[in-house]
């Protein structure tokens, strides 16, 4: 790949940002700068990262998901429910999350029924199912915030893989959670990249009746892709809940559009058929970086939304614009083929 | 030599009806292997649905499908795969966002039932698929950055790759230059050598004749004739597709000694595209521009109507400057222009027939309080569905319920409503067939009597040597040549472009 083709990737303006974003905040704050503050971004964008990887499946395959804020804190606090009400092992790690994958993956299937069984469109679907989800949870799951959690999920909180006293006093924790999350990370790149599954979901993207004529079957793509976000959800909202000690039925909602917008950010296209895993990775790590240390610019935290919301604007503002040169520019190109 | 075996591949009395009509009534049609064989008709003859039949797209309600030496009732897709029959559509349905290799490799794992990819194996499917008919692209480029042209290869590539031995190519030549054509027909006789039954669908005479070794064409769902090229003509092939004598002389209209300009184009620029181009048109004349592909001739039309940036030069409409770079000013000044691809430019597609006619001009049809008056409207859409004898028998039905022909007249008469000075038209019969595309000559020729200027821009050289008074050939972005009326043959016009 040439230099200029790399530079116009855009995991490579996203690197840069985040540079010249770390230089700004860290000349203004040398806090920035430390090891303690870089294991903070990493902690708090574990979660945010399970569900980009869910959603940035659901962009590339053309559709949007906007019900897995709410999948993640229905498996997560059903769960926990479930672990008191029948009494399961409370030391127990492994439950409660394949108690909670299962559940998201289960919601996400309602989600498959509707788009791939019944063709309704991707974002009225999950809006409406994003509603019927909280109803029924709030309705017949519970209502009420779960401070004791069990045991184990609790413990799992504080299961730090690195953890030492810096020079200045501060604890320097690193969670442990960086090696699942980053095996996971891996995993949804080589399903993306190495199997037929993956590159049906790209298929998928750049056309429902190519794919078809490809002799992919769409529908099953689809219901495949919604389940594997359900569960990525699920998986998402019980260690949303671990990190932090409490179950609390009304969390998350709103938390879309820090992922979407990291989603967008990392270079996924909207319009479907194209984004790459290491480009959201970055993303989520950017949106973090911004939402945590805009304190540290004397941003109020009542901006972080708003700043948030720009960001996303001007990643898709991007990518109208490249889009439009690209066409230029293929138009030059397939001209000049045939001359 | 040893005896090949030669497959035989064919239909016997298909019939298929749609609801109540009926699309195929008896077709009979067979190809053999190493054999080109043409098939053609007008739009609703029932092509589309022969081709989906053998695709396993529709069953047909009965008949027979003789496959090599193995019979079918129907076939399923998933069959017609398995036993060699592809189809390359018009779309070629690739998919842009992924890379040469994969769309040609993609069908080849499903088709295996692998659950894996290997970036390796990919890029070795596709190569040797390439390889195999001959043509040189880069496997790795995405498809969207490659020509029409070189998508059509690659879609030929994906079939061959999948152990083709009948393949169907609808309207394969429509987009593609002269040049292209040629590379196109290397490669069909590429296929032919192995042994591959090829079916080309097509409006084009002069291609069929040149490529296929026999012809079956069919109207209204029946085969009106079939046997081997060499017995037909090109009158006798569109007398079979129209049931009707199609003349191919020419039409243009005697032009009056006219010292009027309607439009002057002065040293027109736009580098690297065209270099000072200078031309004029009179009154009532019809001047025809083509060049290859990539010459600068569709860039041109559209410089003139504003739609592609100039750095200098003038054009000068009834002896006024317009401002060049703004398709306002030059639809102020009275130019109109119809792009090739009428379906993304030209038409509202999911809008009805007679709000597609009063598009152009919505402002007339204004009542005195300046709101759309009904009456207006579907008096206007009416007079021009009578004058330009759109085939239809409700204007509110969807403009896409027509065929190419009548769609092609929706989008001229939408034009003519607001009679412009000079109607641009480029590539005005592209996808139209053979009877329809005499007949908008014919609209063409009508409105020039009138005292309409028209520039056509077209590769059809046939049609221009009908229609035009003059022609232009642009070459390289300038005029290499131009033709005036008494120079006007067909072999020195191609012996000029090439």
């Amino acid at each position: 790949m040439n230099i200029k083709k790399l530079l116009r990737r855009n995991e490579t303006v996203l690197i840069f940002a985040i540079i010249i974003f770390s230089l700004v905040i860290g000349s203004k704050s040398p806090e920035f700068f430390t090891l303690a503050n870089l294991f903070d971004i990493l902690r708090s964008s574990f979660v945010q990262l399970l569900f980009a990887l869910g959603v940035l499946i659901v962009i590339i395959s053309g559709g949007i998901d906007v019900s897995f804020p709410i999948v993640g804190i229905f498996s997560g606090y059903t769960a926990v429910i479930i672990m008191q009400k029948l009494e399961l092992n409370p030391e127990s790690l492994l439950i409660p999350i394949v108690l909670a994958v299962l559940i998201g993956i289960a919601l996400g299937g309602f989600n498959a029924i509707a788009i791939a069984g019944f063709g309704i469109p991707t974002l009225i679907t999950t809006l409406g199912t994003a509603g019927i989800f909280r109803g029924v949870m709030l309705s017949f799951i519970g209502a009420s915030f779960i401070s004791d959690i069990p045991i184990g999920l609790d413990k799992f909180s504080t299961s730090d893989l690195i953890k030492f006293e810096s020079d200045a006093g501060t604890l320097v924790r690193l969670h442990i959670l960086v090696i699942p999350v980053t095996i996971i990370t891996v995993l949804v790149a080589l399903l993306l990249s190495r199997t037929i599954f993956g590159r049906s979901v790209y298929a998928l993207g750049g056309g429902a009746e190519p794919t078809r004529r490809l002799g992919i079957s769409v529908k099953r793509t689809q219901a495949k892709i919604y389940m594997l976000v359900g569960g990525l959800s699920g998986l998402a909202g019980i260690l949303y809940v671990s990190l932090q000690r409490k179950a609390n039925p009304y969390d998350l909602a709103g938390s879309e559009l820090d992922v979407i917008a990291a989603v967008v950010l990392g270079g996924a296209s909207i319009m479907g058929g194209y984004g790459t895993v290491f480009g959201t990775v970055l993303g989520v790590l950017f949106i973090n970086m911004i939402k945590n240390n805009l304190v540290l610019l004397g941003v109020s935290s009542s901006w972080q939304r708003a700043a948030v919301g720009v960001l996303l604007v001007i990643g898709i503002t991007i990518q109208a614009i490249s889009e439009n040169r690209k066409n230029k520019r293929q138009k030059s190109a397939s001209d000049s083929e045939v001359a | 030599m040893a005896e090949v075996k030669i497959s035989e591949y064919s239909v016997e009395n298909i019939v298929k009806s749609f609801g109540g009509a009926k699309a195929l009534s008896n077709v009979s049609m067979s190809v053999s292997g190493g054999e080109v064989h043409c098939l053609a008709g007008e739009n609703g003859s029932g092509k589309s649905t022969l081709i989906k039949i053998m695709s396993g797209v529709h069953a047909p309600d009965s008949g027979l499908i003789r496959l090599a030496d193995k019979e079918f009732s129907e076939l399923s897709p998933r069959e017609a795969v398995r036993e060699g029959i592809q189809v390359i559509f018009q779309d070629f349905s690739l998919l842009p966002n992924l890379s040469v290799a994969e769309n040609i490799a993609l069908p080849t794992y499903i088709f295996e039932n692998s659950k894996m990819i290997s970036k390796r194996q990919t890029k070795k499917i596709a190569t040797e698929a390439l390889n195999l008919i001959g043509v040189d692209i880069n496997v790795n480029s995405s498809v969207s950055d490659i020509s029409i042209a070189s998508k059509q290869l690659v879609a030929i590539a994906r079939a061959t790759n999948l152990g083709v031995k009948m393949l169907f190519m609808d309207e394969p030549t429509t987009a593609l230059t002269r040049k292209e054509i040629n590379r196109l027909f290397t490669v069909v006789n590429q296929l032919k050598k192995r042994g591959v039954a090829t079916v080309f669908v097509s409006h084009k005479i002069d291609e069929i004749q040149e490529v296929c070794n026999t012809i079956t064409v069919l109207r209204n769902g029946e085969v009106v004739a079939d046997g081997l090229m060499k017995d037909f003509d090109p009158q006798s092939i569109s007398k079979a597709m129209t049931g009707q004598d199609v003349s191919t002389t020419r039409i243009a209209p005697a032009l009056k000694v006219d010292e009027k300009r309607v439009i002057e184009v002065k040293q027109l620029t736009s580098k690297p595209t065209f270099t000072d181009i200078s031309f004029s048109v009179a009154p009532g004349e019809i001047l025809g521009v083509t060049g290859l592909l990539g010459s600068g001739r569709t860039e041109l039309a559209e410089a003139i109507f504003g739609k592609y940036p100039v750095d200098s030069g003038e054009v000068i409409v009834n002896g006024t400057k317009i401002h060049l770079n703004s398709s306002k000013d030059a639809l102020a000044a009275g130019i109109g222009y119809v792009p090739p691809d009428r379906l993304t430019q030209g038409l509202f597609l999911d809008q009805s027939i007679l709000r597609n006619l009063v598009a152009v001009g919505i402002d007339q049809y204004k009542n005195r309080w300046g709101q759309l008056s009904q009456k207006n409207l579907s008096s206007a859409g009416g007079k021009w569905i009578s004058d330009l004898k759109i085939k239809t028998n409700n204007s509110n039905n969807p403009v896409t319920s027509l065929s190419g022909g009548n769609q092609q007249r929706v989008v001229l008469a939408k034009w003519f409503a607001i009679n412009p000075h000079l109607m641009i038209l480029n590539g005005p019969t592209v996808g139209v067939d053979v009877g329809s595309k005499r007949e908008i000559l014919e609209i063409i020729r009508d409105r020039a009597k009138n005292g309409m200027a028209f520039l056509v821009v077209s590769d059809d050289i046939p049609e221009l040597i009908q229609i035009c008074h003059r022609i232009l050939v642009i070459k390289n972005g300038k005029i290499s040549k131009e033709f005036s009326e008494s120079e006007l043959s067909e072999s020195a016009l191609y012996k000029e472009l090439n």
